[in-house]
């Protein structure tokens, strides 16, 4: 036993918290992911945790709660990636790099005022790498309340949003506001992003949102399918990473240990990695294949890419 | 304003505008936004980790960009790029945060790296620079012609027998370049943002693709201008004022853009029997 868990691993207050934060994140971000891997919002779902982030950072500076920075951050970034413009695939991704470029303009900008405040030593560290080991276990209702929102908002627009990615002219057909479908979910993103980035740092944000999605949908053919696979995927990579976060405190000689992180996102491409191995496709997607029927909910003819 | 340090950073700074003016230029016409904005961002990492083995941060960059470039294009075959693209940037990052881990890096240096410290360019910083500077035109040079006609008409150049993947893994190799070069000098920020913001107003000006490339370099060039002596002027960080002036002159030029489509729409309601349009 002590080969893998070494000792007070479980008897540890801040990996609990980890595990029970790492858990809800996970799954929140796998869930929003699989939608953003299938509508190819990858970019604008990094791009929502640097904006965050400058959202933190400005917080910071003001003396406001990081967690409303985060969040207003990425709502209002949000926001601005939708206005500026949504039309077009190509001016999607040129209004996600401008936001995202005036976001860490932003950034560097209270950064660098909060450094020179001597207010915040470490705030750079702290808010571009966050560590899960550092959450604080009063913040743990909020985020457990503010994941439900966003997945509730995912959950209630699921079907138009499958439906837009597949086709927009469909979509209108019936009678959807692909506008207000849009907003809705960048909303949802926006929020679930801020959160995790403010839980497990901005690193880990991406890797959990895009990460089990992206290997899910490869390796899935109905959309519950790839949900599940999606959050457990999830949740096993960051259990597993914080296992060995801790476990490398006896490896390493310098007794530091390596960041949370690290693990994690290794994991993640790892599982990336082997779910493009045909074998796997083949072997995974094949049961699953016989019992799906032709329905908006499938991602079938998402499956793949460019 | 213009003696001592400053002079290296003005240098520089005319420098990285070119580049990143001359690259960004396809950057925007591609649509390879995350492309440019992961590879500098995730190229970090190498400079931490070449700190960590005690070699040139240069060779850090360069190893790190090159791999993100060579990965980004390898894996985007079989999956959807977006996605990819996501991956690798964050594999990078966790290797950074690792690297750093280990060291006993001291904090500003992770700021500068991100953000840029171009008021401190040594002299001895400049050859290097210059070197990769003019590698980076030769290739965009070189690919010129068959990276307009893949970005513009697809269906021609395939019919060209032009390979748009050897292309587009080539063209990230150049933004992999154009990485190591300012990187170390300028910070992630700031490359990424020269390359997206002049190129994407300078679009919005002109559809000619020389002329929108010669204005994308102008522009560029404006605003590492103008951000500098901003920058010495209040002592707030170079990436900040050149991230919102990119901002600022992409808004003139949707502006812009938006007023003269009107007035052409005007113009074709008011003589649609004889006029002749051009554009």
């Amino acid at each position: 036993m002590h080969v893998l868990f070494e000792p007070g691993f479980f008897a540890n207050a801040p990996v609990r918290t980890a595990l029970v934060i790492g858990a809800v994140t996970a799954v929140v971000s796998a869930v929003v992911g699989v939608f953003v891997v299938v509508r190819s919002q990858s970019f604008a779902g990094h791009a929502l945790t640097d904006v965050a982030t400058a959202g933190g950072s400005a917080a910071y500076f003001f003396g406001l709660s990081p967690l409303l920075g985060f969040i207003g951050g990425g709502v209002l970034g949000a926001g601005a990636m939708d206005v500026i413009g949504v039309e077009r695939e190509r001016r999607r991704d040129l209004a996600t790099g401008i936001v995202l470029a005036t976001a860490l303009g932003l950034a560097a900008l209270f950064l660098y005022l909060d450094t020179t405040n001597g207010a915040t030593t470490g705030a750079t560290q702290q808010l571009l790498f966050g560590s899960i080991f550092t959450v604080e276990p009063s913040t743990v209702p909020l985020v457990l309340g503010l994941s439900a929102f966003a997945l509730v908002i995912v959950i209630a627009v699921n079907r138009p949003l499958l439906l837009s990615s597949l086709s927009a002219e469909l979509t209108r057909a019936r009678g959807i506001n692909l506008r207000a479908v849009s907003v809705a979910f960048m909303v949802a993103m926006a929020v679930s992003v801020g959160l995790s980035s403010i839980a497990v740092g901005s690193i880990l944000s991406t890797a959990l949102l895009i990460g089990p999605a992206a290997a899910s949908v490869r390796l899935t053919r109905s959309l519950r399918a790839s949900l599940i696979v999606a959050g457990a995927l999830g949740v096993v990579t960051t259990w597993l990473g914080i296992l060995f976060a801790y476990d490398s405190f006896y490896w390493v000689p310098s007794s530091q240990g390596l960041p949370v992180s690290f693990f994690i996102v290794s994991l993640i491409f790892i599982a990336y990695l082997i779910s493009g191995v045909p074998l796997v496709r083949r072997a995974i997607s094949r049961p699953s294949r016989a019992t799906s029927r032709v329905d908006p909910g499938s991602v079938d003819s998402l499956e793949g890419g460019a | 304003m213009f003696s001592g340090f400053m002079v290296n950073a003005w240098e520089v700074g005319t420098m990285v505008a070119v580049v990143g003016g001359v690259v960004g230029f396809f950057v925007v016409l591609r649509g390879s936004a995350f492309p440019a904005h992961a590879i500098p961002n995730g190229a970090f990492a190498g400079a931490a980790g070449a700190n960590l083995i005690a070699v040139n941060p240069l060779i850090g960059l360069g190893v790190f960009s090159f791999a993100a470039a060579l990965g980004i294009g390898a894996l985007s075959r079989r999956g959807r790029s977006d996605a990819v693209t996501a991956l690798a940037l964050v594999m990078m990052l966790a290797l950074g945060a690792a690297f750093l881990s280990l060291s006993t890096q001291y904090e500003p240096q992770i700021f500068s790296l991100l953000f840029g410290e171009i008021l401190g360019v040594s002299s001895s910083e400049i050859l290097p620079v210059a070197v990769l500077g003019v590698v980076c035109i030769v290739a965009v040079a070189l690919l010129y012609r068959p990276l307009l006609l893949t970005s513009i008409a697809p269906d021609v150049a395939a019919a060209r027998g032009l390979p748009p993947q050897r292309l587009e893994i080539a063209f990230l190799i150049v933004i992999a370049c154009a990485t190591t070069m300012t990187v170390p000098v300028v910070g992630a920020l700031l490359i990424f943002t020269l390359m997206l913001g002049p190129s994407a107003a300078a679009q919005c000006f002109t559809d000619r693709a020389g002329r929108a490339m010669a204005a994308s370099v102008a522009i560029a060039l404006a605003t590492i201008w103008l951000a500098l002596a901003c920058a010495y002027e209040t002592n707030w960080p170079v990436g900040f004022y050149v991230s919102v002036f990119s901002a600022a002159w992409y808004g003139v030029g949707r502006g812009y853009a938006a007023w003269r489509t009107r007035l052409r729409a005007r113009a074709t309601r008011g003589e649609v029997r004889n006029v002749t349009v051009s554009s």
